[in-house]
C-alpha cells in the first residue's frame, strides 16, 4: 500500500492506491453524486453517475471503481459531467413509475434526493412504463419491481454480506428484472434468512417492509459499514458517534 | 511427435494427393450447404463410382470458397477451374466432361481472372476451399503447425513476441489494438495460471468472417493459439464459439480431436517442456458476449454482462489470471508471420495496417460473399472491382462498416482507403469485416433506426445509458420517421446520442449512437426532410447554418 498525490478539482488531496477515486473525493469532502455505489459492497460501476475526467484520457472513468495514480487530474464537476449525470437521472426517471406522492420512501429516497442534487426538473423523453410485477408473497416485505433502478445493491448485499443470494438479475436489456431464487415467489425462498439487509440498503421504494405508509419508511445503510469493519478489521465502530 | 515425425508426415500427404489426376473441391461451408452443397457431394461420389475413377479422382469437402452468392462452388485442381450454381447434374457433366475429357462445362465456368479473384490477397484464408477442413494431414501439408514446431524448438517466448510486434499485427476483432504489444502485457504479468482464449463469437449483424476460417481451416485457429500459449506463459485455452455456428463447433472438436491424437496439443508438445490444452465454450449469441469481460463471466459459467476496465484482462481475467484474449482472424494470422517473418507482412497493406482484412460482403451488391483484401485498399475497388457494383439499374449510396458501432461512408469518400486510421476519419470503424452496401433506395434514417433495434435487443442492461438510452434513441428515430419528430427531437436525439457514447460502460452502449451519427453527417437532410414543422413558426433563412454541424 502506498500513499499517493493527485488533485481533484483544484484541489491537491492524498490517497491510498488501493482506494478508488470516489474515496478519496469523499474523504476531503468533495462530494460526487452515487447510486449504485455503497460503501461496504463491491463497486461495479453501472449507474455511471459518479463518472469524472482524468486529465490525459479521451473517456470518462467512474470514480467508484478507478484507482487513483500518482500526480492524477480529475475533475468531478465539469459543466458535461453536470449534463449526462441530469440526462441519466431523467432516463431513470423516464424508465420505471416513479410517482413519488403515493411512495412510502416519499421524502427519504435516493432516487429523489439524486433528481434535486443534479438539477432535474422535468422529463423530455417518453415515461417507458414497462409492466413489472409487485410481489408480497414475503412475511415482512414487498419488492415492488416497478420502482427498481437495478443498482444491484440488494443483490451484493444479500450475496456478499448476508451470504444468502437470494437476489439476482434475469432478462436482458430494457427487460432486467430482480428475481428471486429462480424466479420464485420471494415467500417460497429457502435461502432468504429475512435478515432484511436488503430492503434497506435499496435506494428506493422497491424494497419495502410492510405496514409502512405513504413517506414513512426511512432507510439505514449505516450498518453495513459496521459489519463490514468488524469482519475485515475485527473493529467495532461506534455507530451513533456517525449520526448527525 | 518431432519436427522430423511433422516433416515426414506433411511429405506423406502431398505425396498422396500427387496420386490423384484431379482433385474437386465442393464447399460444404455454411453458405454453400444451405443452397444444397450436401447432394453436390453425394452427386460427385456416385460419379466417380460409377465411372470407376474414384481412386485416381478425390472429392474434398471445404471451407467457403468465397463468392457466396453463387454456389454452391466447386473446383478443380491442379488446373484450378471453378464453378457456381452446380447441383446434381452439373456435378454429373463436370465428372463426365470436365474430368474424363478435358472439356470445361462452360456453362457454370467461373471467370477467375475477374477482379473478384485478382484484386484479392490471402493469408488468413490462404487454406479455404483448398483443403479438406476435417483432415489434420492436409493442414499440415500445406506446412501446417511448422510454425509452431519452430517457435516450440528454435525460439524464446520473447522472440515470438518480438517477431510478432515487428509485423505491425493488429487485433481484428475490431479496436484494432497492436497484438504483440498484448502479448507482451500478458507474458510480463506475474502469475503461475495464465489463459489464452480465442473470441468467437461474431455477432456483427451480415458478418461471418469468423466463421469461414473456423469452418475452412480451424487447425491454423489452433495453431495461433498455441504459439500464443508458448508466448505469454499459458497452458490452457479456450474457444468461445457461439452455438449458433453448429458446424464450426464440430470442425473445431474434430480438429482438437486430432491435434491431440498427433501430440500437436496436450503435454510435451514436441518433445518439449511446453504444454497447452484447448477446449470449447459455447456461448448463446449475446452480442455483448463478445466483449471481452463479459465473455470471461460467461466462460466462468456467470451472467454474460460487461465490467468496467481497467483491469484488463491481461491483468485480471480468467478466474483473476492474466488472460490473453485475440479474435479468430487475428490467430489465423499468426502462423503464417511465424513461417514467412515479420517484414513480409508488414510489407503487405499500410505502414499503420499491416497484413490484409477479411471482409464479408453483403447487401446491394453483385458478388456477395468472403473476401480478403490488403489493408489500405481503396473502397473503391473493393466495390466495384471486387464486389461487382450494385446490381443493375440501381446507384450506389454508401457502404455501412463495423457493424452496429459503425458508420455509413457515402460516395464522396469512395476512395478513402480501408484501413483502421481511414475509417474513423470519417466517423466509421473497422469493426470485425462485415460490409453492407446500400443504394439509393436505402433510407438511413431506417438503417440508424434498424441498428439501434439490435442495440436495444442486445443491450445487457447493466448501465442507464445503453439499458434506457439505446430505448429512447430508438423511439426517438421511430418518430422521425413516422414523420413526427420535430426540430426539438432532432437535437434531443444528438444529445442522448453524445451522452450515451461518452457514459455507457462498455463498447456496445459507446458505439450504438455511432450510426445516428454518422448518417446525420453525411444524409442530414434525410432526417430534415421528415421533421414535422412546428406551427406558427417560421424558420430564419439564417437557421440552416447553426444546425447542419453534427
Ligand atoms: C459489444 C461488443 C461485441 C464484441 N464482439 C466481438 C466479437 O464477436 N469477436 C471479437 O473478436 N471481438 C469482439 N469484440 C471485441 C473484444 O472485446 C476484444 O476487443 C477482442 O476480442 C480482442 O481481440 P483482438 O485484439 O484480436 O481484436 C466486441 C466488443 C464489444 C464491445
Ligand atoms: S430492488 Fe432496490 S436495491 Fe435491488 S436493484 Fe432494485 S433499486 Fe436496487
Ligand atoms: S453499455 Fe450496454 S451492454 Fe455494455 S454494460 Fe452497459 S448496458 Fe450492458
Ligand atoms: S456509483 Fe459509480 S457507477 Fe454507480
Amino acid at each position: 500500500m502506498a500513499i499517493l498525490t493527485l488533485t481533484i478539482d483544484g484541489e491537491q488531496v492524498s490517497g491510498k492506491d488501493d482506494e478508488s477515486i470516489l474515496e478519496i473525493a469523499r474523504q476531503h469532502g468533495i462530494h460526487i453524486p452515487t447510486l449504485c455505489y455503497i460503501d461496504g459492497l463491491a463497486a461495479v460501476g453501472s449507474c455511471r453517475l459518479c463518472l469524472v475526467e482524468i486529465e490525459g484520457s479521451p473517456k470518462l472513468a467512474p470514480a467508484c471503481t478507478t484507482k487513483p495514480q500518482e500526480g492524477m487530474v480529475v475533475r468531478t464537476a465539469t459543466e458535461r459531467l453536470q449534463r449526462h449525470r441530469r440526462m441519466i437521472v431523467e432516463l431513470l426517471a423516464s424508465e420505471g413509475n416513479h410517482q413519488c406522492a403515493v411512495c412510502v420512501v416519499n421524502n427519504h429516497c435516493e432516487l429523489q434526493n439524486l433528481a434535486y442534487d443534479v438539477g432535474l426538473t422535468y422529463v423530455r423523453f417518453p415515461y417507458l412504463f414497462p409492466k413489472k410485477t409487485l410481489d408480497a408473497s414475503h412475511k415482512d416485505f414487498i419488492i415492488d419491481r416497478n420502482r427498481c433502478v437495478l443498482c444491484t445493491r440488494c443483490l451484493r448485499v444479500c450475496y456478499e454480506v448476508e451470504g444468502a443470494h437470494v437476489w439476482d438479475v434475469a432478462g436482458r436489456g430494457i427487460n432486467c428484472e430482480i428475481i428471486s431464487g429462480l424466479n420464485q415467489p420471494w415467500g417460497d425462498s429457502d435461502t432468504c434468512t429475512s435478515c432484511g439487509k436488503c430492503v434497506l440498503v435499496c435506494p428506493t421504494g422497491a424494497l419495502i417492509e410492510k405496514g409502512e405508509a405513504v413517506a414513512e419508511m426511512e432507510k439505514k445503510t449505516d450498518f453495513l459499514r459496521f459489519i463490514v469493519t468488524a469482519r475485515k478489521k475485527k473493529e467495532w465502530i461506534n455507530m451513533d458517534s456517525d449520526e448527525e | 511427435m518431432t519436427v522430423e515425425d511433422l516433416k515426414e508426415l506433411a511429405e506423406q500427404e502431398q505425396e498422396r494427393q500427387r496420386q490423384f489426376t484431379h482433385r474437386i473441391f465442393y464447399c460444404s461451408a455454411a453458405g454453400c450447404a444451405s443452397c444444397g452443397s450436401s447432394g453436390v457431394r453425394n452427386a460427385l461420389l456416385k460419379a466417380l463410382k460409377e465411372k470407376g475413377i474414384e481412386k485416381e479422382v478425390s472429392a474434398v469437402g471445404t471451407g467457403c470458397m468465397g463468392l457466396c452468392g453463387e454456389g454452391p462452388l466447386v473446383r478443380i485442381a491442379p488446373d484450378g477451374t471453378m464453378y457456381q450454381h452446380v447441383d446434381e447434374a452439373v456435378a454429373q457433366k463436370i465428372v463426365d466432361r470436365h474430368i474424363l475429357n478435358g472439356e470445361k462445362v462452360s456453362e457454370n465456368l467461373v471467370d477467375t481472372s475477374s477482379p473478384f479473384f485478382s484484386s484479392q490477397f490471402k493469408i488468413v484464408l490462404e487454406n479455404c476451399g483448398s483443403i479438406d477442413s476435417e483432415n489434420i494431414n492436409e493442414y499440415i501439408a500445406a506446412e501446417g503447425y511448422a510454425s509452431l514446431a519452430k517457435v516450440v524448438t528454435e525460439m524464446a517466448p520473447g522472440e515470438v513476441i518480438d517477431e510478432i510486434r515487428k509485423s505491425g499485427l493488429r487485433g481484428r476483432g475490431g479496436a484494432g489494438y497492436p497484438t504483440g504489444l498484448k502479448w507482451g502485457i500478458v507474458r510480463k504479468a506475474a502469475s503461475e495460471q495464465k489463459y489464452v482464449v480465442c473470441n468467437a463469437d461474431e455477432g456483427d449483424p451480415g458478418a461471418f468472417m469468423d466463421r469461414s476460417v473456423l469452418e475452412g481451416d480451424p487447425h491454423r485457429v489452433l495453431e495461433g493459439m498455441a504459439i500464443a500459449g508458448y508466448s505469454v506463459g499459458a497452458n490452457q485455452g479456450y474457444i468461445y464459439v457461439r452455438a449458433e455456428y453448429p458446424l464450426a463447433i464440430e470442425r473445431l472438436r474434430l480438429a482438437i480431436k486430432h491435434a491431440e491424437k498427433q501430440g500437436l496439443l496436450g503435454n510435451r508438445i514436441f518433445e518439449s517442456g511446453f504444454n497447452f490444452r484447448i477446449d470449447l465454450r459455447i456461448g448463446a449469441g449475446a452480442f455483448v458476449c463478445g466483449e471481452e469481460t463479459a465473455l470471461i463471466r460467461s466462460i466462468e459459467g456467470k451472467r454474460g454482462r460487461p465490467r468496467p476496465r481497467p483491469p484488463y484482462p491481461a491483468e485480471r481475467g480468467l478466474w483473476g489470471s492474466p488472460t490473453l484474449i485475440n479474435n479468430v482472424e487475428t490467430f489465423a494470422n499468426i502462423a503464417p508471420i511465424i513461417r514467412r517473418g515479420s517484414a513480409w507482412f508488414a510489407g503487405i497493406g499500410t505502414p499503420k495496417s499491416a497484413g490484409t482484412k477479411v471482409f464479408a460482403l453483403a447487401g446491394k451488391i453483385r458478388n456477395t460473399g468472403l473476401i480478403e483484401v490488403p489493408m489500405g485498399i481503396p473502397l473503391r475497388r473493393i466495390i466495384f472491382d471486387i464486389g461487382g457494383g450494385t446490381p443493375e439499374g440501381t446507384e450506389f449510396k454508401a457502404a455501412q462498416t463495423g457493424g452496429p458501432s459503425g458508420g455509413c461512408i457515402p460516395t464522396e469518400h469512395l476512395d478513402l482507403p480501408v484501413d483502421y486510421e481511414s475509417l474513423t476519419t470519417v466517423g466509421s470503424f473497422m469493426g470485425s469485416g462485415g460490409l453492407i452496401v446500400m443504394d439509393s433506395t436505402s433510407k438511413m434514417v431506417e438503417v440508424a433506426k434498424y441498428f439501434m433495434d439490435f442495440c436495444v435487443d442486445e443491450s445487457c442492461g447493466k448501465c442507464i445509458p445503453c439499458r434506457v438510452g439505446t430505448v429512447q434513441l430508438y423511439n426517438l428515430l421511430d418518430k422521425i420517421s413516422r414523420g413526427e419528430g420535430t426540430v426539438d427531437d432532432l437535437a434531443l436525439l444528438q444529445e442522448l446520442g453524445t451522452m450515451v457514447k461518452e457514459t455507457s460502460l462498455c463498447g456496445l452502449g459507446q458505439g450504438a449512437p455511432n450510426p445516428i451519427f454518422s448518417t446525420l453527417r453525411f444524409f442530414r437532410q434525410e432526417y430534415e426532410s421528415l421533421l414535422r414543422p412546428v406551427e406558427g413558426f417560421v424558420a430564419s433563412p439564417n437557421a440552416q447554418k447553426t444546425t447542419t454541424n453534427a
